[in-house]
């Protein structure tokens, strides 16, 4: 095939760095207010029905909305095999603790209706609290410790290596930058998981996500902030020494990079970056405001534009780098030596344009048919209601 | 026994792997029964077959959340523990993966929700059609995924890019119409819809059995056992061998299927038990059935199927030409744009063989230094350990054969008997619930213990492709996940059980409304179907 030669190789890497934050924000929009509505069932939801409600209202969703989670693993490895590579074992413990965590939302949502017991009831949903809680804020924790830098190598054949204890590791991924990180996220899905209830629920549930929610944005918009002003004053950046090949071949050993500087760097050589915190802070105070003045749809949609502005932020102020390694910063991950080929981004693309509108359209489609609150009726009348 | 990281990495993928197998076949199959019930109902209104579509779609229901859960993991572990292997085919792998994420996996978990509630929601017809997405979704990803494991066993369309060190993409419709994993697709979906049918086949049984909702018993078991015998057939019949031909690994794991230690003159006979004794390389006590083998493993009487002995014979060759592609590329990695022609000629002739080379790095750490005696072990090492290879192949042969008895069987008296079924034939269905599953079970095991030494056939060997981690690290998600799933297995098939013994949800009088209806329609009075 030469039919991959019509997108040169520079730009499919920078198709594909945008595709991989269209995924992660994706997922983020989607299965992130599912995560939310796992971490807030047990505080907004006090009786039976009420926490049936809070779970029907993601009951026909989640699942689709999870695949953005799956497919970004498959994306990573087919787009970014070294990143796929390097991250996942990097981040193993935790990697466990969320895969874990997720495995016990399907199978919360479909049992937990499926017997009467309270005891049994009451199980599941602490499976689901963890479920939604666990991944929320480690998906913070991950982002804190990329933006510090990772303590990976690569030896002469690219096997990626990190010395030191597994449960070392694990402890020294939960240093306070990384936790503060983690806040943030974890404050920000809980706010749109709010916004989600209020909009989709009825009666108390909804009005007792309005109230956590209210406080949960602020809280999101403190940590952000304060994790941008440590990351200006307090973190070490990183940045290409010499010349940088956007066409090379993915072999982060050729690259020459150095550790120092700050991240906020970028926002002098891009000063037009500065729009993502922005509309990251906005978005979220926009979602807390909607929460207290009881304008839903208002709370939802600025809760989304926040999320997106929050995790553009992170992209554009790394970028062109991916993962850092403070052990080795020539083995840096970048968006020039960390992709697949040519002719492999090729293909990739090719079947996401085909594909990625079709899922747009049947997954609007299908919402369209959701439509509406759920109340305590309907999930009587339906045998298959969680 | 001491483990070490290699051996807990192949142990976590074969748990892990082995249970997310537990749900996938019934999903494949459960899928479509579901949905060619649902579309008898909207072609008929018979409410019958409406409530037959519910019931058997909550068993679905139940198994299909434990196929997802199960198959996070697998998505992510091979980033978590097989990270030099995500690293050395990530660029050819990866792809089927992440289309069939965009392709299937989306298609099937969005309208699964919609199809759970979307039944007062949607026309009989729209859900339908509903049914058929989740369906189509469920098999289109076990397309991508035997597309990826296909191209591990046999590994087209790709080339070892000295530049970045790893495997590249060279032509992508060879990887996609790979002859390894167009049969495995064939063979690993029949097999699915075989497990539906056996299911639904056994718990029909019980109900008739104990008297239950013969109805909808009845009809089920009519479309279990035509569904059922047409896939089995499919199943035995486009099997799994057609691939076996086709590389040196593929004509190992047959040699290891069969304990053929050497060459027999075609026709082969076929081993049909026996004892391989893998130190003495021999197969002791074993019974011997004239011709069998060279039909089945060649489809003809005149072709030779090669025995162990000669194919280590040719490992060894292929092992040292991979030496000389190891010494070529160490020149290539540091020289790059001036390296000399002659070696990159060097590396261009020997190339394909670094794969082999590389199995020298469990003796010595440069395979250029690799003696004698070390390249003979090697070569030795392509052998996989023969015993569970022989034993496991013949539980799954026994058990297709008895699952095409049994259904055909069960197909003839549906058919020509009116479905008078004796009680050793009810109780025999049931006990037939297990068996697909161990087929399923041991069809994996003898593909890809088949696969060792090899991840990807002749290119990376198993022991260089995992993650630099401790064995303190696989132990903690070993323990963790194996604790998780089987708490989970056992909560599922008690909630299975539950939900069998509960029934479906009657709909009596609309049954009956019904069939006052279709009586007044079939007395020559045309009436409209009763209202949704």
């Amino acid at each position: 095939m030469i039919l991959h030669e019509l997108i040169s190789y520079d730009i499919l890497r920078l198709i594909w760095w945008v595709l991989l934050g269209v995924l992660l924000i994706g997922f983020a929009l989607t299965d992130g207010f599912d995560l939310g509505v796992g971490a807030l069932l047990p505080f907004v939801a006090k009786t039976d029905v009420e926490r049936r409600v809070a779970i029907n209202t993601i009951g026909p969703v989640w699942e689709g909305n999870q695949v953005w989670l799956i497919l970004g693993g498959g994306a990573i490895f087919a787009a970014w095999p070294p990143l796929y590579a390097v991250s996942f074992s990097g981040f193993y413990l935790a990697m466990f603790l969320v895969l874990a965590a997720l495995i016990l939302r399907p199978v919360g949502f479909k049992y937990r209706n499926k017997r009467e017991s309270a005891v049994w009831r009451r199980n599941w949903d602490w499976a689901l609290f963890v479920g939604g809680a666990v991944p929320a804020l480690v998906f913070g924790v991950a982002v804190g410790n990329a933006l510090q830098g990772v303590p990976f190598g690569l030896t002469d054949t690219q096997m990626p290596i990190y010395p030191g204890n597994a449960i070392l590791k694990l402890l020294w991924l939960l240093n306070p930058f990384a936790l503060l990180a983690g806040v943030a996220s974890f404050a920000m899905l809980l706010t749109h998981g709010a916004a989600w209830l209020s909009f989709k629920a009825e009666g108390p549930v909804a009005i007792r996500a309005r109230k956590i929610g209210a406080v949960s944005g602020p809280v999101a918009i403190a940590a952000f902030l304060l994790a941008g002003v440590w990351l200006a004053f307090g973190i070490t950046g990183f940045r290409y020494v010499g010349a940088v090949d956007p066409l090379g071949p993915s072999n982060p050993l050729l690259t020459e990079m150095v550790r120092e500087g700050s991240w906020i760097g970028a926002y002098s050589e891009r000063p037009w970056i500065i729009v993502a915190p922005i509309l990251g802070v906005l978005g979220i105070l926009g979602a807390t405001l909607g929460l207290r003045a009881g304008r839903e749809g208002l709370a939802l949609l600025s809760s989304k534009l926040g999320i997106f502005g929050v995790i553009s932020t992170v992209g554009l102020t790394m970028f062109p780098l991916i993962l850092p390694s403070t052990l080795q910063p020539g083995a840096s991950l970048t968006v020039w030596n960390a992709s697949s080929s040519h002719q492999t981004l090729f293909i990739m693309l090719v079947c996401t344009v085909i594909f990625l509108p079709l899922i747009l359209i049947y997954t609007a489609w299908v919402y369209k048919v959701l439509w509406g609150k759920v109340g305590a009726e309907e999930i009587e009348k339906n045998p298959n209601a969680y | 026994m001491e483990l070490d990281v290699v051996d807990l990495s192949r142990l976590q993928f074969a748990a892990t792997a082995m249970y997310h197998f537990l749900f996938v076949p019934l999903t494949l199959g459960i899928s479509i029964l579901c949905a060619v019930m649902e579309t008898v109902y909207v072609m008929t209104r018979r409410p019958i077959w409406r409530q037959m579509t519910r019931f058997w779609g909550t068993l679905f229901g139940i198994n299909f959340v434990l196929g997802v859960a199960t198959g996070i993991t697998m998505e992510f572990q091979f980033g978590m523990n097989w990270s030099y292997y995500s690293h050395y085919v990530g660029d050819i792998f990866g792809a089927p993966l992440a289309i069939e994420g965009l392709m299937a996996f989306f298609l099937e978990a969005t309208f699964v929700g919609l199809w759970f509630f979307g039944w007062d929601k949607l026309s009989a017809r729209a859900h339908c059609i509903v049914g058929w997405l989740v369906a189509m979704g469920s098999n289109f990803s076990a397309l991508w995924i035997l597309i990826a494991n296909g191209w591990m066993q046999n590994p087209v369309g790709a080339v070892f890019n000295p530049d970045t060190m790893r495997m590249e993409i060279d032509n992508f419709f060879e990887v996609l119409f790979n002859p390894v994993a167009q049969a495995k697709f064939v063979h690993t979906v029949s097999a699915g819809y075989v497990t539906a049918a056996i299911f639904v086949i056994g718990v029909s049984a019980w109900y008739l059995l104990k008297g239950r909702h013969i109805e909808l018993a009845r009809r089920s078991i009519a479309v279990g056992a035509s569904f059922g015998l047409a896939a089995v057939l499919s199943v035995i019949v486009l099997g799994d061998e057609s691939g076996y031909e086709s590389t040196l690994n593929q004509k190992m794991k047959l040699a290891a299927i069969e304990a053929m230690w050497d060459t027999e003159p075609a026709p082969a006979s076929f081993t049909l038990v026996g004892i391989p004794d893998q130190a003495a390389r021999e197969t002791k006590y074993a019974i011997h059935i004239p011709w069998a083998m060279g039909l089945i493993g060649t489809r003809s009487l005149t072709e030779e199927i090669t025995g162990i002995k000669d194919l280590v014979v040719q490992s060894e060759a292929r092992i040292r030409s991979g030496v000389l592609a190891w010494d070529a590329l160490q020149t290539i990695r540091i020289e790059r744009g001036n390296t000399p022609p002659e070696v990159r000629k060097a590396f261009e002739d020997n190339g394909g063989n670094l794969g082999f080379g590389l199995l020298l790095m469990r003796y010595v750490e440069d395979p250029r230094q690799a003696t004698d005696e070390q390249i003979a072990k090697a070569a030795w090492d392509t052998v996989p350990t023969v015993w569970p290879m022989f034993w496991t192949f013949r539980i799954m042969v026994g058990c297709g054969f008895l699952m095409l008895g049994f259904l055909a069987w069960t197909f003839w008296v549906t058919n020509f008997r009116s479905g008078r079924y004796p009680t050793w034939h009810l109780r025999l269905a049931v006990a037939m619930i297990p068996i697909p599953w161990i087929a399923a079970e041991t069809g994996w095991f003898v593909a890809e213990f088949g696969r060792q030494p090899w991840t990807v056939d002749g290119v990376l060997p198993t022991f260089l492709s995992v993650s630099h981690l401790s064995a303190l690290d696989l132990l903690i998600t070993l323990v963790g996940f194996v604790a998780l799933y089987t708490t989970l297995l056992v909560i599922e098939v008690r909630l299975m059980l539950a939900a069998i013994r509960k029934g479906p949800h009657q709909d009596v009088a609309e049954t009956d409304a019904w069939d006052a209806v279709h009586r007044a329609r079939l007395s020559g009075k045309p009436d409209a179907f009763p209202a949704e």
